[in-house]
């Protein structure tokens, strides 16, 4: 599904504070399939999300997304792209404050320009699917932590995207939150969504919901198994 | 129409950001709202009042003819008249007799004025609103009604009684103010004239396009004279009031700058909070021409509620409390002020030119801060 | 004369935009020598974010430039009571020699500015900015022109001293004087409405075949041009006179005064709309052969055709109501 060729991403080329954040890197990612980034800080996982999501152009290689060749596409085309393909999870959540539950759902899909109606129906859908439809027009910042997480879950999920992709979604969270976190990746897995998560957490990288593990160090591909 | 449903839905996103930060907003908007405030009375008022002149003027004389000796006016002598009727195109010559009377009492400046409605009155007068109100100590006003009498002091230092018989109408106040009727008996008495000497001549003249070649002609006849035709007192008055407007807003720049600098300040110094919410809305969708689009939305809603905020402020304050603000400077300094009423006039021309001096410049001070806002990194949520 | 609010506003828009235009030259510049879109280095992307400011300046320029022009024709006006002899905008903008050169680059610099706008949007449209160096060569090439505007305006503004003597429409605009004006508006008026009726017929005709087909494009082009410069020459020499029910005022500037219902301003409009779509059609017609504009560029030529057949008709009318309510009739003269 997603194809990286001898990715490169420097930071601040040229200057004293060059950085190489990820180093030669060719991966394949196969559709339907659960992969876990693992890592150290600092080994790039974060900046190979960012380039697996369309989020930042890499510094030399090529990316390929569906068998289209999206490494030159300028921003409006590669986000065009995001939007309708993946959805994000942040390690912070990143929610915007003062506004509602449910309306920070909605935000992904406003430059699409669909009516408002149904937007909100599809957008109060996903909250039923996860049993937040009675916090809808509750402010985010009353939220406890796993009725965030289950939002922005939501919000990655309003454009039906392809894939999803988490950075450290269980940092925040218990245990018990983080087993229901795995359980609801199952769930969307099933749906036949493919799913990219950073993490260092045991309760993610060892679920069986996982099918293959990918270690990195100092930017390159390290390990790279199919989970048993 | 989705392009529409998008607009739609980046103004509601745009306007609850608005409202999150209201605080740090409505400081902007009230500077805004007072520099148009400012800028906007100014030129109401000087429309207002060149537009008042005018009409005032349509009245006045087409050629006044006075006489300078030395470089100062002084009296024409009555046998200049025939001469200057017989010029092709004049209609009719009229002499007038008036002058200027200082009061003592209220230290003011009086324009005596013969009228001939009063040529067989002698002994009594006319007077304007603003002689009304003549002081007899710095605390004292005594207010003239009919029927008082007014002493007036003679060119011999004696006093002579006038009655005052009527106050001329409040509506003609920006001219009458400060007049007094008097008969020719009594105008001699005042001041010591020689009969057939008039102050100056009023021309009425049939066709339009030959005032300047009647000034000229006239000229030419009594070398000593100076002819004024109205429409150069219009335009004379249009350029001073225009120039007093133009001075008052190159004086209020420092306010203007200020208020620039503030825009721009805040338009750069987004905090932390703010710049964190605009790469998540890039990280989760949104291309750098809808956050664009949503900061020209931002200061649409801010230009407009600071036009229309300070446009209908200004407004009250020209037009209901007779610009309590600018009065003194643009009306110039003198003893007697009239209190009129300006009638409201303003054009959509005013209005399109306080749109350019205060909304364009605010809008230049905040492209470049917006487009840098909008072109955070969609990763930067991700790197934090 | 400095001081006049119309004045200082109009040397203030056009120096805040003439400067940010100067501005954006020089980073075109600077992008076309160091644009590889294929790299993703940082001064790559840096680049690409520079043209999202550019874009957004040159909307602004563009939106300002309309405005200014109105404007700058209503401050002619309002300053007309200043001058001897003229009773409206086309005495004042006779008092010096730089008064309507100002006016004819701004039409221009509006026009130049709508046609890199439109060249702009096509751009974007495409996936992988195939119009980038020829679109900031066309920038470079149009910021001279809009620099010229702002000296001319500036020229002209500031030289206006109130004692000098002018003429007012009634002897510019008339038969009688020995000017290029003169011999526009003498032209007999059978000539000037055929021409008129004419140039409008054919641009909407080929307009049509542009719309329905998809054939025709440049000459499609050249006529809305010419059909502009004829539509002008038509207001002077016989719908304005429709307008003001006289048969001797051909004056274009008076029929924005509020006495005539403002429908100068929806006449000039329109015929900018028409004249602004039709010269962008044209402009980006040799960029057929590009591979990634190949799906979007009918498209865009396509609504572009459709405002400036929309727009032109709208012009005629107008017109054309004018002429039929007039109390005035033009067959005795």
């Amino acid at each position: 599904m997603i194809r990286l060729q001898n990715i490169h991403k420097v930071f601040n080329a040229g200057k004293p504070n060059e950085f190489t954040a990820i180093r030669d890197v060719t991966l394949a990612i196969d559709s339907r399939k659960a992969t876990v980034f693992k890592g150290p800080s600092g080994s790039g996982k974060t900046t190979l999300l960012s380039i697996l999501g369309c989020m930042a152009r890499p510094t030399s290689g090529r990316i390929t997304l569906k068998e289209r060749e999206i490494t030159s596409l300028p921003e409006r085309f590669l986000t065009d792209i995001r939007r309708k393909t993946f959805g994000f999870m942040f390690q912070q959540f990143h929610l915007i404050k003062g506004i509602s539950a449910l309306e920070n759902v909605m935000i992904p899909a406003y430059p699409d320009g669909e009516k408002h109606a149904a937007l909100k129906k599809r957008a109060i859908g996903l909250l039923d699917l996860l049993n937040l439809s009675h916090k809808a027009s509750a402010k985010v910042e009353w939220l406890s932590g796993g009725e965030a997480q289950r939002i922005a879950i939501a919000r990655a999920l309003i454009n039906d995207p392809a894939i999803i992709i988490a950075d450290e979604p269980t940092a925040h969270l218990d245990t018990s939150l983080s087993r229901e976190f795995m359980e609801i990746m199952r769930r969307l897995k099933e749906q036949g969504k493919t799913l990219l998560i950073a993490s260092h957490d045991p309760i993610v990288y060892e679920s069986d919901v996982i099918d293959r593990i990918i270690g990195m160090r100092d930017g390159e591909i390290v390990s790279s198994g199919d989970h048993p | 129409m989705s392009a529409i449903e998008k607009q739609r839905h980046i103004i509601d996103f745009m306007l609850s950001c608005l409202w999150r930060r209201k605080g740090k907003n409505l400081s902007l908007v009230v500077v805004y709202t007072f520099v148009i405030f400012l800028l906007a009375s100014v030129m109401f008022f000087a429309h207002a009042i060149k537009k008042e002149a005018g009409l005032i003027l349509r009245d006045a004389p087409e050629i006044m003819v006075q006489r300078l000796v030395a470089g100062r006016q002084t009296f024409i002598p009555e046998s200049y008249i025939d001469a200057i009727r017989k010029i092709r195109g004049v209609q009719s010559v009229t002499p007038r007799l008036w002058g200027y009377y200082y009061d003592g009492q209220s230290g003011a400046n009086y324009t005596l004025m013969v009228n001939a409605d009063l040529k067989d009155r002698p002994g009594e007068i006319l007077i304007g609103k603003g002689v009304t109100l003549r002081r007899a100590t710095a605390e004292d006003k005594i207010i003239t009604k009919k029927n008082d009498s007014i002493p007036f002091k003679t060119y011999d230092g004696s006093y002579l009684m006038l009655k005052v018989k009527g106050i001329l109408p409040a509506a003609s106040e920006l001219v009458t103010s400060d007049l007094v009727l008097v008969s020719e008996a009594d105008f001699g008495k005042i001041f010591s004239i020689s009969r057939d000497q008039a102050t100056d001549l009023v021309l009425q003249v049939r066709n339009e396009k030959e005032l300047s070649t009647i000034a000229a002609k006239i000229a030419q006849l009594y070398p000593d004279t100076r002819p004024i035709l109205r429409n150069e007192i219009l335009r004379t008055y249009d350029a001073v009031f225009d120039w007093r407007a133009g001075v008052i807003i190159v004086i209020l720049s420092g306010a203007f700058f200020a208020f620039i600098i503030l825009a721009w300040d805040k338009a750069t110094g987004l905090s932390a909070e703010e710049k964190r919410e605009i790469g998540v809305l890039k990280a989760i969708g949104w291309e750098t021409s809808d956050i664009l689009l949503m900061k020209f939305w931002e200061g649409a809603a801010v230009s407009l509620s600071a036009f229309l905020m300070g446009i209908l402020s200004a407004y009250l304050h020209i037009f209901f409390t007779a610009s309590a603000l600018f009065a003194p400077v643009l009306k110039g300094w003198s003893v007697l002020y009239p209190d009129f009423r300006l009638t409201p006039f303003i054009s959509p021309y005013e209005i399109a030119i306080l749109f350019f001096l205060t909304v364009i410049p605010y809008t230049v001070a905040t492209i470049v801060p917006s487009w840098r806002s909008a072109t955070i990194d969609p990763d930067s949520v991700m790197r934090t | 004369m400095t001081f006049h609010p119309g004045i200082l506003a109009l040397l203030l828009g056009s120096v805040l935009t003439t400067s940010m235009l100067c501005c954006c030259a020089y980073e075109g510049a600077r992008i076309i020598r160091n644009w590889d879109i294929r790299s993703g280095s940082e001064l790559q992307l840096e680049l690409e974010r520079r043209t999202y400011l550019i874009s957004m300046v040159m909307s602004y320029a563009l939106g300002f430039q309309l405005l200014s022009l109105f404007l700058f024709i209503y401050t002619a006006d309002s300053l007309s009571a200043l001058f001897v002899g003229a009773m409206c905008a086309a005495g004042s903008l006779h008092v010096n020699g730089f008064g309507y050169p100002a006016l004819i680059l701004k039409i221009t610099g509006f026009l130049l500015a709508g046609v890199w706008l439109i060249v702009n949007f096509t751009d974007n449209k495409a996936s992988d900015y195939p119009l980038i160096k020829i679109k900031y060569i066309l920038l470079i090439f149009i910021a001279p022109f809009l620099v010229a505007e702002t000296l001319v305006q500036g020229a002209y503004l500031l030289g206006l001293k109130p004692d000098i003597i002018t003429s007012c429409c009634g002897t510019i605009f008339t038969t009688d004087a020995n000017t290029v004006m003169s011999g526009l508006i003498g032209l007999p008026r059978a000539l000037s409405q055929a021409a008129f009726y004419c140039s409008t017929a054919i641009t909407l005709l080929l307009g049509l075949v542009f719309y329905l087909k998809g054939k025709g494009g440049y000459f499609f082009s050249i006529s809305t041009l010419i059909s502009f410069l004829i539509a002008i020459v038509a207001l002077i020499s016989f719908i304005s006179v429709y307008f003001y029910e006289l048969p001797t005022h051909h004056c274009p500037f008076c029929i924005l005064h509020p006495e005539y219902g403002y429908v100068g301003y929806l006449l000039y409009m329109t015929l900018l709309a028409g004249a602004v779509s039709g010269l962008g059609l044209g402009a980006v017609m040799p960029f057929h052969g590009i591979g990634s504009l190949a799906e979007v560029l009918p498209r865009i030529q396509r609504r572009l055709a459709l405002i400036s057949i929309l727009s032109y008709a709208a012009f005629m009318l107008i017109s054309g109501y004018g002429i039929l309510f007039s109390h005035l009739s033009l067959s005795a003269y």
